[in-house]
């Protein structure tokens, strides 16, 4: 997936968290008893996960992972 | 008492692991032992307790008592924005500096900086404003601790008493087990409180006589029904929110935390489950906190909302003193403590306050932060290390321990404030400022030392103008804020009655902004480390 795409879905994601269009009202009561404000939000928490699962399959660094396997340990750092 | 046995119960479990981590580490005084576990934590060990590490009394306690005041909205503010933006920082920032650490042996951030910047004294300046910026997290698991023993114990456990107790079992097995004892007991406490939510829930649910009924008769009621909208809370200020998460990653603690794992691979599962894990704790707490407004067989409750009522009745001519009084009164940070005293068996009650005490206890990983520190921006880079040896140096980090913890429970008496306001004022706003240092060094190759000398003298000087603001101006009553500076009608400063507001926004997001421009602008005018240097990180 390209990154481009990947970048466009994270800032959807953080415009869709101001869900102003539910700020007023608590209905309907999803299940009778939870408020559409806290059940939009909910549901925002696993979409997040899910955005979590897409870039960690596209977008991993899997670069950092292969230098620090194949580099030398702890060249040139602080004086240990 | 019987739930207080049961929770002193789960605090000697709790020391005991800390010690059987200190036996598994006998003969390896080893700095990068004590203080990251020597760089081992499996998979399993590491999505927990870094989840368990960001948890504090302030999820638990501060989430429900700010739910209580202020509804549903709390969970929009505080948990689900930072499901989406802890994540994404540590899959960008956490993974890179896990690379570095492993590469180059690092065990702080101030001493990747020192060697990405090219600096010496100023990561001493950097390390000060980061720890005048923990201090206040470490106080909040004090004061939680008291809070939480008072009120499982019925008040028989004085507050200073609960706070003592939490204070010295912390601090013993932060001394004992290090980082390898403290990920242990996270694990331990992150596994007992995803428990808590769920238990807590159908437990107080069942008792209440199901929520259906309390969130219809909350509904109905004129002064009750807006706590299950956001009407009594500006888009701006929740938007602001959004800016609060940025502190995780720059929490030293989180970031050290991040070069404790085995493998990078581990770091994908933290990210994916993440949010989830926020969600089971975060929704019940907050749930449970909004129904509390229902409960109208027990009168602590009953006169917290008195002196809700008060305050946005009769607040606008009472004295700044009588008003902070009322609003101590008003406060919730009890409230799901007196729901299971309410609704919960004895024996239940005790499970479920050490599944609060469990997120309660998350200070240790910021005092065990504090001492790494300590030990190796100031001890080590100032030649301590060199003179007298590592042996010497894990052993003043254990001193370290034990100084901070008491400094921190000293201060956790005298505190005035609500664990939240506390945890959100400072030390959330201060390490969201400090942000830009990390995105600086990890991904634009101009940046220099001066551009984060800048960021962090205005992040302190940012984070003193607005605890002295605060304390020159009294907060209003509910309602409207204190308008003390507007330009052409336009509200530029203002004091509100939950802290600041900045052209409407929460002080944070002005501070990030203004810690980004300095970096990006002094940065530009200033010289660059040597081109071998930059290399090393890009």
């Amino acid at each position: 997936m390209p990154r481009i795409v990947l970048v466009l879905i994270v800032v959807a994601l953080y415009v869709l968290h101001q869900d102003f269009w539910f700020w007023r009202t608590a209905h309907p009561l999803v299940f009778g008893f939870m408020p559409i404000g806290l059940f939009y939000q909910a549901c925002f928490s696993v979409a997040a996960s899910l955005v979590m699962w897409l870039l960690v399959t596209y977008a991993w660094p899997s670069h950092l992972e292969s230098e620090v396997e194949h580099g030398v340990s702890k060249e040139e750092g602080p004086e240990r | 008492m019987i739930p207080a046995i049961i929770v002193f119960l789960y605090l000697a479990g709790v020391l005991y692991i800390g010690i059987f981590a200190f036996r598994q580490a006998r003969g390896r005084e080893k700095a990068e032992d004590y203080f990251l576990a020597n760089r081992s934590l499996g998979p399993f060990v590491f999505l927990f307790s870094l989840f368990g590490t960001n948890m504090t009394a302030f999820a638990i306690l501060g989430s429900s008592g700010h739910a209580f005041s202020n509804g549903i909205v709390t969970f929009g503010l505080m948990a689900s924005s930072s499901g989406l933006v802890i994540p994404l920082t540590i899959f960008l920032i956490g993974t890179r500096v896990w690379a570095l650490g492993k590469k180059y042996g690092f065990m702080t951030p101030v001493q990747m900086m020192r060697d990405r910047w090219e600096m010496g004294h100023i990561g001493t300046v950097i390390f000060a404003v980061q720890a005048i910026l923990l201090v206040p997290y470490i106080i909040i698991g004090i004061m939680g601790g008291g809070t939480t023993l008072n009120a499982i114990s019925g008040g028989l456990v004085p507050y200073w008493f609960g706070a003592a107790i939490v204070a010295l079992v912390v601090m013993s097995y932060v001394f004992f087990g290090g980082m390898r004892g403290t990920a242990w007991v996270n694990t331990f406490q992150t596994v007992l409180f995803l428990c808590f939510g769920v238990v807590a829930i159908i437990v107080i649910g069942v008792g209440m006589g199901g929520f259906r009924t309390a969130a219809q008769s909350m509904l109905a009621s004129p002064a009750f029904s807006a706590l299950l909208t956001r009407e009594r809370i500006s888009p701006y200020y929740f938007f602001s929110y959004t800016f609060i998460p940025l502190s995780a990653i720059a929490f030293p603690h989180i970031l050290i935390f991040c070069l404790t794992a085995k493998k990078m691979a581990q770091f994908k599962k933290t990210v994916i489950f993440y949010p989830l894990c926020i969600l089971a704790i975060w929704l019940p707490c907050v749930f449970l906190g909004v129904m509390a407004n229902r409960v109208t067989d027990v009168p602590e409750i009953r006169a917290k909302q008195e002196a809700r009522r008060v305050l946005a009745t009769q607040g606008r001519t009472m004295e700044p003193e009588a008003r902070d009084e009322l609003r101590e009164k008003a406060a919730g940070d009890d409230v799901i403590l007196l729901l299971l005293e309410r609704y919960a068996p004895f024996w239940l009650a005790g499970l479920l306050g050490a599944g609060i005490m469990a997120a309660v206890m998350a200070s240790d990983s910021q005092i065990l932060a504090l001492s790494t520190m300590f030990t190796e921006d100031v001890f080590a880079f100032y030649g301590g290390k060199t003179r007298f040896g590592e042996h010497v140096q894990v052993q003043t980090g254990r001193l370290f321990v034990v100084i901070l913890t008491l400094l921190a429970y000293a201060v956790a008496l005298r505190a005035p404030e609500t664990i939240f306001e506390l945890a959100i004022q400072y030390a959330f706003s201060g390490f969201a400022a400090l942000s830009p240092l990390l995105i600086a060094a990890l991904f634009w190759r101009g940046s220099t030392k001066w551009g984060a000398l800048a960021t962090t003298i205005w992040t302190a000087c940012a984070v003193a103008s607005v605890a002295v603001f605060q304390e020159m101006v009294p907060a209003p009553a509910p309602g409207p804020p204190t308008v003390i500076w507007a330009l052409s009608g336009y509200e530029i400063l203002s004091r509100t009655p939950g802290g600041t507001a900045v052209v409407g926004f929460m002080p944070v997001v002005p501070m990030v902004l203004v810690s980004a421009l300095l970096m990006f602008v002094v940065s530009l005018m200033t010289a660059k480390p040597k081109a071998t240097t930059i290399a090393k990180y890009f």
